[in-house]
């Protein structure tokens, strides 16, 4: 039954059954089949997520209702939380620890919750990070979507949890004397900054969660670590005055206390240009672009592989 | 016969000696107790992972299937019916073997994506936008799959969490959801028979109709009647591998002496 044509037929009259000895990568070529759940090009890749750009809105704004949704206050605690979190470190650090040096009172509690509230918001996104995969395991199982959409939704989220507690920090600045003004306008950068390192960050750990999912164990270590050394309740170079300069230089040119210290100058009035290193902003900038392209295409990479169990 | 059946006909996907190895951790070294866990990473280094164990679950399936052909996949429980059928849409990457295939297939099933602490209106938009519809898209059929679903039948309950949804009517919400879009090779996953007789029928015939837009349909089920009633050819799969391929009558005769029924 199986005719042998020979080479050189016409294509329109050549009969099917020449498949037949075909090798399966052939038989695919010649149909135009492609290899299912292969990695798309970088280009082709940003193009995709680019048209899954309401499914991330969409994901990261459902996870942020989804928190609260059983709450009595509900919404609220969105305010509430950052709040209470504040009152905390005043009391810890402001009260009871005084690591105000060299700050009055009416600098250093702004400074502080700006620090809270800026490193948690790149600390979230971190450990929301390590999970974006391996916690979401049952969606990469079930639906094809690019898999960078899960981290990047989770960064938004933190973004959006991030402008809840802004209003805190807008309260908190004007009940000490720093009013709104014009150089208020600068946070919009320094958060654009921190949002792209944030996200270049959570894909890295997403990737590396995937793989390894004790991360997630290990990270809350780390990220304290990363927050003590950022100087969130402390200045750097008044706290490390006897060290030697090269340790206050490294710990102020990590990237969570650049961003720190670029907000804190953009809206407390007493936070002067002379407590930032120099070249702050062209640092930010750096670091946040630096990272956001390295964590894009390291997730990239791995694209194909999520899902693996 | 075979060939007679290949004759003229366009395959839509091959599967080219698939391999599908699942890797457990901490099933290894029978106790889970920490100490075991220390002495699994201590004695690592000897060649594989100490403390963690394959579970090799499809081993070298080979077929090609045909635009027009809806192919059931039979065997019992755990012989890798559910992990083909996610190899195949691509979201399981093989360890071995390649799965060639025209566009992108789809699962029929979006519950993953659909979170129960939102209401159901929520949940229909986030399911669509996951499934890679648009939001116009959406918009158009929202009223078509809230009437499809029924939830609204009994007051005003798709304004409602999800949570608080009887498991029929958030069962029939999500069938709903996985059902409003059209699909070139479509894989579905047993458990359709959900919610209630008048619900069972009315999803019966829209399989029926994404089976007539799409290209291939796959479908896995242990009913060998909704076997019959939709497939022309079946899949045997046991212990990862293929055991038959064939027309459906004479597989599922096969099937059903083996497993004594």
């Amino acid at each position: 039954m199986s005719d042998t044509t020979h080479d050189g037929a016409v294509a329109l009259s050549t009969p099917p059954s020449a498949d037949d000895g075909l090798s399966a990568a052939a038989l695919a070529g010649k149909y135009g089949l492609t290899v299912s759940g292969a990695r798309p090009g970088l280009f082709e890749y940003v193009q995709q997520l680019w048209g899954r750009r309401h499914f991330i809105m969409a994901f990261s704004r459902a996870k942020l209702t989804a928190q609260y949704s059983q709450a009595k206050l509900g919404q609220l605690w969105q305010v509430a939380t950052p709040l209470l979190n504040a009152l905390v470190y005043y009391l810890i650090f402001g009260l009871i620890l005084g690591t105000r040096k060299g700050m009055t009172q009416e600098v250093f509690i702004p400074f502080l919750v700006t620090g809270v509230f800026v490193f948690t918001f790149t600390q979230s996104s971190v450990t929301a990070g390590v999970r974006a995969i391996s916690g979401n395991l049952g969606l990469v199982r079930a639906l094809h979507f690019p898999r960078a959409s899960l981290p990047i939704s989770f960064s938004l989220q933190q973004l959006q949890q991030l402008l809840f507690s802004m209003i805190v920090l807008a309260v908190v600045a004007i009940g000490f004397g720093s009013y709104p003004s014009l150089s208020w306008l600068l946070i919009v950068p320094a958060l654009v900054m921190q949002f792209v390192f944030n996200t270049g960050l959570a894909l890295i750990m997403a990737r590396l969660g995937s793989k390894t999912p004790d991360l997630a164990q290990l990270m809350p270590f780390i990220m304290r670590t990363w927050m003590y050394a950022s100087g969130v309740m402390f200045s750097i170079p008044v706290m490390l005055k006897d060290k030697p300069e090269w340790i206050a230089s490294v710990l102020q040119y990590n990237p969570a206390a650049i961003y720190m210290d670029l907000i804190r100058f953009a809206l407390i009035d007493g936070y002067g240009s002379e407590n930032l290193p120099p070249h702050v902003w062209i640092v930010g900038l750096v670091w946040s672009v630096f990272i956001g392209l390295a964590g894009f295409v390291y997730f990239w990479k791995a694209e194909e592989r999520y899902g693996r169990g | 016969m075979a060939e007679d059946n290949t004759s003229g006909r366009i395959p839509t996907v091959i599967a080219d000696d698939v391999h599908i190895v699942y890797r457990v951790n901490g099933a290894g070294g029978g106790k889970g107790s920490a100490t075991a866990a220390l002495s699994r990473i201590v004695r690592r280094g000897k060649g594989e992972a100490r403390g963690v164990r394959k579970v090799h679950a499809v081993r070298g399936v080979s077929f090609t299937a045909y635009r027009g052909e809806a192919i059931g996949l039979i065997g019992t429980n755990g012989s890798g019916k559910s992990t083909l059928l996610r190899a195949i849409a691509g979201l399981l990457p093989t360890e071995h073997g390649k799965v060639y295939t025209d566009g992108q297939p789809s699962l029929l099933g979006v519950n993953a994506a659909l979170m129960s602490d939102l209401t159901g209106e929520r949940n229909v938009v986030l399911g669509g936008l996951a499934m890679g519809m648009t939001r116009e898209e959406i918009r158009e059929r929202y009223q078509g799959i809230v009437d499809f679903s029924g939830i609204n039948e009994k007051g005003d309950f798709i304004t409602l969490p999800m949570r608080t949804y009887s498991s029929g009517m958030a069962a029939r919400l999500r069938f709903s959801i996985a059902a409003a879009k059209n699909h070139d090779v479509l894989m579905i996953d047993e458990a359709l028979a959900t919610g209630d007789r008048k619900f069972q029928i009315r999803s019966e015939k829209r399989i029926r109709e994404l089976r007539k837009e799409a290209g291939t349909v796959f479908l896995v089920s242990h009913s060998n009647k909704s076997i019959r009633d939709t497939c022309d050819r079946v899949l045997w799969l046991e212990k990862g591998e293929l055991l038959m391929d064939g027309p459906t009558d004479e597989v599922l005769k096969a099937y059903e002496r083996e497993t004594g029924k």
